[in-house]
């Protein structure tokens, strides 16, 4: 059985008299130990589907239907006082902004040893022994010192690393990670993408890598779930995925990037932009901006389905594939 | 300048900000060097691309370019015409002939215009002697040139995507037919698939206009794709300088190379292992020597104690005094 099962998941946003729905039936899994990584344009509902994980959906927004099953418990059932002792304790997150995630104004040692003994009955020189070797884990260099410092004393490649350490304090099953390099320059994202890569494989935590970044998500996951308009439209083994691709959207996001075109030509691109969700069109959600489009696209929404190793949401998957 | 080519000319620019002079928090007298010593020369149609992380000067280099930062020393000639040091009123023409793209297109779009107001501005700020209906044309040609449609033009700005309110800015970029433009991160805040649409318009502008442009990015893939030479910035100083593909094909500086090796590669390789590199110098101690050195693998002591200046070696030119083994 998976560790973390995502069935059928809604998310509503109720917004005056209209109610906007970030999430349409989403479902996917993660084995122990594996790395998916969950690609859209911002507005997709990559962070939705994160947050609803950890039930951290802001009011008035809510989980509408469907369920989250972790290690064999209904996630989307249990209270909120529940949910703390799953919640940066089996399943942690990294955020976007290192600035942004760290308190200014308390000691990395101080955040550290707060999360360790929020889970964990043990002695504050236990936490600190603890939390030293996990700054060393993640690259630090010379951790008793950095233990000290605030947040603005270390750079935004530090940074990371620090939250990434308080991540891994209480050594959870899953790890979230929404955008984690995309405030960092490339060196650092390089850095930071192949410390976590190792520290997953060396602990056996399974990842799941938010990002928009096509490149980075090839180099890092197993296998690969692309969002559309909060709903799922391909999911697939990350080589094939790539090399292969089998829906429309998935196809016009790998050649567009500059690498696979020749360089001085004009790029392929998809024309238009994703829908706002208050103003998604009937039938599948990409119809507009889609070349293999016809009236069944815009009449009908596609369900995704199994197509050789992918999961495709598209009516034509067979003639894309083909062409 | 008797090179009729050469478009723009920097020569040995060097920027420095002084910090706070009243000595809040101990920054007393401090000093960021932004740009050292920076030479280089833009041919005309030409797209140059300037790489390098955040704080290695290129924007503060872009701003000084326009003349939205004075320069500390060094000149800037456009078309063998000093302009760092010209007066207000003998740059304004220049202002019209070099024009700007920025990163953002929320923050760089007046939000209480509309699309039709911002585009009119600078048309009729330099060019007086237009009439509204030739003004009118101007901005109906200049929209549809890069794929915009007419009817946004009584709109207003929150009402586009990032990708459209980009589209608009080079309009508002284009409207004066400038020769040279600088774009400053102009596709860095967009999202994957409107990132190829705004550099399709970009392209399709340099057909069509006879533009040059000095392009800044860190993302080694657009450049590789967009640009025809690149200059690699580090601290304020530029490391390598190439034609594009010379650079790509076999990045000399150590400094360079490491950043190619950090692009993510698509054909189904993993990351490679992490390797400890080390962190950007602060620009307000800059290291002695070559300003690359406690980060570079190749570092000898020569490198903790001279400067290597640009030279030519193998068809580029590298600022590292081992240039020649590090290929």
């Amino acid at each position: 059985m998976a560790l973390l099962e995502i069935k059928n998941l809604e998310v509503q946003f109720p917004l005056g008299r209209k109610t906007l729905q970030a999430i349409h039936g989403l479902s996917f899994d993660l084995d122990k130990g594996e790395r998916l990584g969950i690609v859209g344009e911002s507005g997709a509902g990559k962070s939705v589907a994160a947050f609803s994980i950890l039930k951290l959906i802001a009011r008035p927004g809510r989980i509408s239907g469907g369920e989250v099953i972790f290690d064999g418990q209904d996630l989307a059932l249990l209270s909120q006082e529940e949910m703390r002792h799953i919640r940066g304790n089996r399943i942690s997150m990294i955020f976007q902004d290192p600035m942004m995630t760290l308190n200014p104004v308390l000691t990395v040692g101080t955040q550290m040893t707060e999360c360790l003994k929020a889970h964990r009955d043990i002695s504050d020189s236990d936490a600190k022994r603890i939390a030293i070797d996990k700054l060393a884990e993640v690259k630090i260099p010379s951790p008793q010192e950095r233990f000290g410092n605030y947040p603005h004393q270390l750079s935004g490649g530090m940074r990371q690393r620090v939250v990434i350490a308080i991540a891994l304090l209480t050594d959870p099953a899953v790890i979230i990670a929404d955008e984690p390099t995309t405030a960092l320059d490339v060196t650092i994202q390089a850095e930071i993408m192949g410390l976590m890569l190792d520290l997953c494989r060396d602990h056996g935590v399974a990842l799941m890598l938010i990002t928009h970044d096509l490149a980075v998500v090839s180099q890092v996951t197993q296998k690969i779930c692309v969002l559309y308009a909060g709903r799922l439209a391909e999911q697939g083994p990350t080589r094939t995925l790539i090399a292969a691709p089998k829906h429309p959207y998935t196809r016009g996001l790998v050649k567009a990037l500059p690498q696979q075109n020749v360089p001085g030509t004009r790029l392929y691109q998809i024309p238009g932009s994703m829908p706002t969700l208050d103003d998604v069109p009937p039938g599948c959600a990409f119809n507009p901006r889609c070349s293999f489009a016809d009236d069944r696209c815009r009449r009908e929404v596609p369900e995704p389905r199994q197509i050789g190793t992918h999961l495709v949401a598209c009516h034509h998957a067979e003639t894309v594939a083909a062409a | 300048m008797s090179d009729t080519d050469g478009l723009l000319k920097i020569d040995k620019l060097h920027k420095r900000f002084r910090l706070s002079s009243d000595g809040w928090f101990g920054a007393k007298g401090q000093v960021v060097n932004a740009i050292n010593d920076v030479s280089l020369e833009i041919t005309k149609g030409e797209s140059f691309c300037l790489v390098g992380e955040s704080g290695c000067g290129k924007s503060t280099l872009a701003r000084t370019v326009m003349g939205l930062e004075t320069t500390s020393a060094g000149s800037i000639h456009y078309m063998g015409e000093r302009i760092d040091n010209m007066s207000d009123a003998a740059r304004l023409p220049y202002r019209q002939r070099m024009q700007m793209i920025f990163q953002n297109p929320y923050a760089s779009l007046n939000p209480r215009m509309t699309i039709s107001q911002t585009l009119e501005e600078p048309l009729r700020f330099h060019r007086p002697d237009l009439s509204d209906t030739q003004v009118r044309d101007k901005v109906v040609e200049v929209m549809e040139s890069v794929g915009n449609n007419t009817s946004w033009l009584s709109r207003f700005p929150h009402e586009f995507s990032g990708g459209q309110r980009q589209r608009i800015s080079i309009a508002r970029a284009l409207m004066v037919d400038p020769e040279f433009v600088v774009a400053d991160e102009p596709i860095s805040a967009l999202d994957v698939s409107i990132q190829a649409q705004v550099l399709n318009v970009m392209m399709d502008a340099r057909d069509h206009r006879d533009l040059t442009y000095l392009f800044i990015t860190h993302d080694l893939s657009v450049v590789e794709h967009f640009g025809t030479r690149v200059a690699v910035m580090y601290l304020g100083v530029v490391c390598e300088l190439a034609e594009t593909k010379t650079l790509f094909a076999s990045p000399r500086h150590p400094y360079t190379q490491l950043l190619l090796s950090a692009i993510p590669k698509m054909d189904g390789s993993e990351m490679t292992h992490d390797r400890m590199h080390g962190e950007v110098p602060s620009a307000m101690n800059l290291p002695t020597g070559c300003v690359f050195h406690g980060r570079c693998p190749h570092a000898k002591d020569v490198c903790k104690t001279d400067i290597p200046t640009l030279r030519q070696v193998a068809g580029r030119q590298v600022a590292c005094h081992f240039a020649e083994d590090t290929g």
